[in-house]
């Protein structure tokens, strides 16, 4: 199961090591900027958001709709995101809303009839059918060569873009009036609304926010992974992962999660291919085990 | 004396009347009323939702073209044919419980399993619990058929088996190696039994009719993975001469895309062996050229009349273009019609059994236009096997070669022997 001679190896040879590590993160920074969505949304509203996938398959979605009649990546990816946070203050305000405070098995099948509703909205709309967006062709270039390895300049440009998402993330989170305001709201809510703050609309934004983030990363990665009803769920539970090893709440936490199992796959699969998920799966049981609250987040776990 | 012998007669004749009426009202004649007016109930199971759900479509699509014919030309015996399906969404328990019901309350008397492996083999148990003539029209996985553990007497496959893939695919395969002196192979495939047996199989046939060639590193994506990179990367990093991978569906068109990212088509020489499905090929933005594949189903394979009429009675019933499971499911269906027609419209597992075991069909998916379903293991043979490469248009796959039946007999025996199976 283990080939530890084959990783051994390939850290031995520049060309893989570039490969390995560059393809751990782009799997990393798309994973989290929907995790960072997952994980904003809860740090604030302390609501799981089981439907945050559908968002990222909604974003997709857009984006593939807009670039059939734009033809420009860039604004499909921003309709994509534009379009996701719309769609998640439509979610939260008409649904989720209702329940926030209740049971979590209430929050839980309010969600999955979401995702199901949504999943036939999308079969409705764009057909059952798997579509391609296509790599836009001023990406079309022939891939970098660091030291002998390959690094697709589309790849190259996602990682930038992501990580420049998830720090003005922060940053909006931290430093912005907006930010203070949600972070207030969620420590003491009637106290914000006595001040004269309409706690909902923000609450709302938020959402909006996080459901944004997931649809970027949809919109940004849907020239390179084929488009089908149902395709947030594969990313959801990988999203819950990181969520649980960063710590819920943690977007600094949701970054480094995000590209330790990032590299837990590409390295893996020279040097442990059958035991991939395992051992991501592993990582989040010793994380839950010695730090349960998660790496980046301090107190006792919620 | 007269009249008492007139008496004796009359009497007799209103008992044997009365008898024979009641012994029809029994047995036969409601049934001939009833048949005449009620039509031949067909229970289909398939994937009709999830990432493959276009293929279950592409299923009924492909029926719908042999249903449409016969109930046209007035149905068997006065009997229409109507198709029955539901939505097991790919998984075996729900196909089984399906399967069940559609015969006990839709009163379906035959049974077209139109499911991947994994269900198929449930649906089997099935039909050979509540003994009712199934034919299988989707799964590959050679087992089904050919380990006679699994066979059943009144249960057939019409539909394309791993093994006759394998041999084909390995000559052709082969040659190409030889040609090109490819040694080095690597492999990716989905991380279930049918992506594990189908790339065993190749590389065994490949191996054994080009000695020489090993495999230096394989990669298994989970079914449905949505990233591919560390995949991709992976075979970088081994720099084979060529790359054998059995993906298919909207997994195949993800893994293209990205793999042309890094260029990896053109690095070295690549097989797919699912890649020569139309909705497959046109949903790839970019084909790359010059890689093998498979030819699934392809109007212009075989390039005859009769093909491309079939397509057109395809399309003009279905907005989704044909596939591999389109052509299968027609030809299950019409081994059925065949059979029905042969017992006037009788549904006894055992008499269709009797008629279908080494039936032979027109077809326009036969290699000379007939296909047969083999009488000593209860499959489909003689089928178009073709392998070609991608072209960058329409049609988008040229060079298109056919395997030779001869050939694959031959292996096939020998696979059987090997694994015990006769």
């Amino acid at each position: 199961m283990f080939d530890f001679d084959a990783l051994i190896n390939c850290f031995g040879m520049a060309s893989c090591a570039v490969n390995q590590l560059t393809s751990g993160l782009i799997i990393g920074m798309l994973l989290f900027l929907v995790a960072s969505g997952l994980t904003l949304i809860f740090g604030v509203l302390n609501v799981i958001n089981f439907a945050h996938g559908t968002f990222y398959m909604v974003g997709a979605y857009f984006a593939f709709s807009t670039y059939l009649f734009t033809e420009s990546y860039l604004l499909s990816a921003f309709v994509g995101a534009l379009g996701a946070g719309i769609f998640g203050i439509f979610f939260e305000r008409v649904l989720i809303s209702k329940v926030y405070g209740q049971d979590i098995l209430m929050q839980l099948l309010v969600c999955y009839a979401f995702i199901l509703i949504t999943d036939d909205l999308v079969k409705l709309i764009w057909g059952t059918d798997y579509i391609a967006m296509g790599i836009p062709d001023e990406f079309r270039l022939a891939p970098f060569r660091i030291f002998g390895g390959y690094v697709p300049p589309l790849y190259a440009f996602l990682i930038i873009l992501s990580l420049v998402i998830g720090i003005l993330t922060i940053l909006l989170i931290s430093k912005t009036r907006f930010g203070s305001i949600v972070r207030a709201a969620a420590e003491n809510s009637p106290m914000v609304s006595a001040l004269g703050i309409r706690v909902p609309l923000y609450f709302a934004l938020l959402f909006g926010l996080g459901c944004a983030l997931a649809g970027i990363a949809g919109a940004l990665a849907a020239p390179v992974r084929s488009l089908t009803p149902g395709m947030g769920f594969g990313i959801l539970i990988e999203s819950f992962i990181v969520t649980v090893i960063g710590g819920m709440g943690s977007i600094p936490g949701a970054l480094i999660a995000a590209i330790i199992l990032g590299l837990t796959r590409s390295i893996g699969s020279v040097g442990f291919p059958l035991f991939v998920d395992g051992l991501m799966f592993l990582i989040m049981a010793i994380v839950l085990i010695f730090k349960p609250t998660g790496l980046f987040v301090k107190g006792s776990p919620k | 004396m007269k009249n008492y012998k007139n008496k004796i007669k009359r009497r007799s004749f209103i008992k044997v009347a009365g008898l024979g009426m009641a012994t029809t009202a029994l047995t036969g004649f409601p049934n001939i009323l009833k048949a005449a007016n009620k039509p031949i109930k067909v229970g289909v199971t398939t994937i009709l939702s999830g990432r493959v759900a276009i293929l279950g479509q592409t299923v009924l699509s492909g029926m719908k073209v042999a249903v449409d014919e016969i109930n046209n030309a007035g149905g068997i015996d006065g009997r229409k044919i109507e198709v029955i399906s539901r939505d097991s969404k790919a998984k075996p328990d729900e196909a089984a419980r399906l399967t069940r019901e559609l015969v006990n309350n839709e009163g379906c008397e035959v049974l077209l399993n139109c499911e991947a492996s994994g269900a198929t083999f449930a649906v089997n148990e099935v039909a050979r619990d509540i003994k009712k003539f199934c034919i299988h029209c989707i799964s590959e996985t050679s087992s089904l058929t050919a380990d006679p553990k699994n066979r059943v007497p009144w249960v057939f496959r019409a539909a394309r088996q791993g093994i006759h893939d394998a041999v084909g695919g390995g000559i052709f395969a082969s040659e190409i190696a030889k040609k090109n002196n490819l040694k080095k192979f690597a492999t990716a495939a989905p991380d279930y039994a049918y992506g594990r047996a189908n790339t065993a199989e190749f590389m065994e046939y490949l191996k054994l009719f080009s000695p020489g060639i090993n495999v230096t590193t394989q990669t298994w994506p989970k079914i449905f993975q949505p990233d591919y990179t560390e995949n991709i990367t992976a075979l970088l990093n081994a720099k084979p001469d060529a790359l054998y991978t059995c993906l298919w569906g909207g997994d195949l068109v993800a893994f293209i895309d990205q793999a042309s990212l890094y260029g990896l088509f053109d690095q070295f020489q690549s097989f797919a062996v699912n890649l020569g499905d139309l909705p497959i090929l046109t949903a790839i933005k970019k084909i790359p050229k010059d890689v093998y594949g498979g030819a699934r189903y392809h109007k212009d394979i075989p390039d005859t009349q009769a093909n491309e009429d079939w397509y057109n009675k395809y399309m003009a019933g279905s907005d989704v273009l044909p596939t591999n499971w389109s052509w299968e499911a027609d030809t299950g269906m019409r081994f059925l019609i065949d059979a029905l027609k042969k017992t006037g419209g009788d549904t006894d597992p055992m008499k269709l059994a009797k008629v279908t075991a080494g039936n032979k069909i027109k077809s326009p998916f036969g290699v000379d236009g007939t296909m047969t379903i083999r009488g000593e293991d209860h499959t489909l043979v003689n089928y178009v096997i073709a392998y070609g490469k991608t072209i960058t248009k329409d049609p988008y796959l040229a060079n298109i070669q056919q395997s030779n039946w001869k050939d694959i007999y031959v292996h096939e025996k020998d696979w059987k022997k090997r694994k015990k199976y006769i």
